[in-house]
């Protein structure tokens, strides 16, 4: 731009000259053309001067507005470290039983716990010692997801390792269980299962003749579309109270959409980093939501 | 759009408003219509709001109603403020649900703004994911007898892109980002479906 403005300021030069007439005339050259050379120079001087003033002003305000970008970043980046540092100072608390409001969780309102963990972070040995620790809290009946099927992949491992649980069965809820049940589901329980669900109740009725009368009506309810999921799925569990997210991100990875109307939602963090005490600080939150159901 | 009662509880706004109980959510409607300019500016082309959930009909008979009455005076404002932004409207849900009144209101208004194309707004109304998963399924099954009846039938069974296709929200791709005000965890039966890959914002703010 500087260049621009020189060389634009350069062609109107001639037009300028006769603006320039320094008051002494005891320092100017006493002929005219030497005048004029003397006039052209300072003229030219104070163009390049000018265009200099201008490219110093833009390079400064580019740099201030690269610093003020800079400062947001590290004050922003000095925020999230103070408040994973408070964080886990605040689990560390938790963990050691001195915060006194996590010391009684009213674990009965947890009926079904299901966790949803980022395939690429599924570790069994992290795995196992969450559910350990959801044992020692009482925790009755977890359900364990991840998008890629990993974990149903390795039940039988994590069954084995893992002494305090069994494989859920479809009425284990309605019963006082002594060792914890679990289940395990993937991406193909959710929409796939759906699918097929609509296959079943479309055999189903068009079989008892029932769906040749359908205009518009409606010929299969929420409930029977739920047994054709528990039909098609096998093993499929009541909805979850609570849903909690080992990954890098809020966001529930495609765990089967008819179970999670009500379901509250907590973002947990990489697996990998999972903390005892984070663990209380959710089951707490949880227990003290009220819902009211769209009234 | 959660917190309404709340927020009316705190402003101390009367109970029964200017349209019978539906004035306490004037507000939502306003900040609705902010988020619309807001997302224009920053090139959201999709924008979906939770406006009235099928659990609501369980709040009183006149709480309901005037509820309804609200949303029919909500669509003749949004008809002129659409057309300013050119905004195009859909009414996502259970219409049946609803008086010929309202069911028409929201037909004209889908229909008066069908050219527009700079934004997308779906309002879901009467709404809950698993009656929208019930009744896309329930579409696919019709359309699979009437292929069968007139011999018409490529596939042996029901597809999952076919039960996709008659979900209320197939207007609209699946969201990136779900944001919840109120300050509450849960999803209460809204885009379950297509919500598999969105960042579930929740916010305070009311």
């Amino acid at each position: 731009m500087g260049y621009v403005v020189y060389t634009s300021l350069e062609l109107g030069v001639w037009g300028r000259f006769k603006a320039i007439r320094p008051n002494s005339v005891g320092i100017l050259p006493r002929w005219k053309s030497e005048r004029r050379v003397l006039s052209f120079f300072i003229f030219k001087w104070a163009s390049c001067y000018d265009a200099l003033l201008l490219m110093g002003g833009d390079m400064i305000v580019n740099i201030l507005l690269r610093l003020t970008w800079h400062l947001l970043h590290v004050t922003i980046h000095l925020c999230y470290f103070a408040i994973n540092i408070a964080n886990a100072l605040e689990s560390h608390l938790i963990s050691n039983g001195l915060l006194g409001r996590y010391k009684s969780l009213h674990i009965s309102k947890l009926q079904y716990l299901a966790i949803v963990i980022e395939s690429e972070d599924c570790r069994t040995s992290n795995v196992i010692e969450l559910l350990q620790w959801l044992a020692d809290l009482g925790v009755k009946h977890v359900c364990l997801y991840d998008k890629e099927g990993i974990l149903k992949q390795s039940k039988d491992f994590i069954l084995e390792k893992f002494n305090g649980a069994t494989l859920f069965q479809e009425n284990d809820v309605l019963l006082d269980q002594p060792l914890m049940t679990l289940e395990f589901a993937s991406f193909s329980d959710g929409k796939e299962a759906v699918a097929k669900a609509a296959n079943a109740l479309f055999m189903k009725y068009l079989k008892s003749g029932s769906i040749s009368s359908y205009q518009g009506e409606q010929i299969f309810t929420e409930s029977q579309m739920g047994e054709a999921l528990k039909t098609v799925v096998g093993g499929n569990g009541p909805e979850p109270d609570l849903l909690l997210v080992y990954g890098p991100a809020r966001c529930h990875l495609g765990f089967p959409a008819w179970r999670i109307r009500y379901t509250e939602i907590q973002h947990m963090g990489p697996l990998k980093s999972m903390k005892y005490g984070s663990l209380i600080k959710a089951i707490y939150k949880f227990t003290m939501v009220q819902q009211n159901y769209g009234k | 759009m959660d917190g309404n009662q709340r927020y009316a509880k705190k402003q101390k706004l009367s109970h029964d408003g200017a349209a019978g109980g539906g004035g306490r959510y004037d507000a939502g409607f306003w900040a609705l219509m902010v988020m619309l300019l807001y997302c224009q500016e920053l090139g959201v082309k999709y924008i979906t709001a939770y406006a009235f959930s099928i659990d609501n009909f369980k709040r009183k008979p006149e709480e309901v109603e005037s509820l309804i009455a609200s949303m029919l005076e909500k669509f003749h404002l949004l008809d002129i403020l659409v057309k300013r932004l050119a905004v195009r409207v859909h009414i996502a849900g259970n219409l049946e649900l609803f008086s010929n009144e309202l069911r028409a209101s929201a037909m004209e208004l889908t229909e008066a703004t069908a050219a527009y194309s700079k934004s997308v707004l779906t309002i879901c109304i009467a709404y809950t994911s698993r009656d929208e998963i019930l009744h896309a399924v329930l579409e696919s099954c019709e359309q699979k007898r009437i292929d069968l009846e007139f011999d018409n039938d490529d596939d042996d069974e029901i597809k999952l892109m076919k039960v996709e296709k008659n979900m209320y929200m197939a207007v609209a791709p699946d969201p990136d980002i779900i944001i919840r005000t109120g300050g509450e965890d849960r999803l209460s039966n809204f885009l379950l479906w297509p919500s598999c890959w969105s960042h579930l914002h929740s916010m305070w703010v009311l």
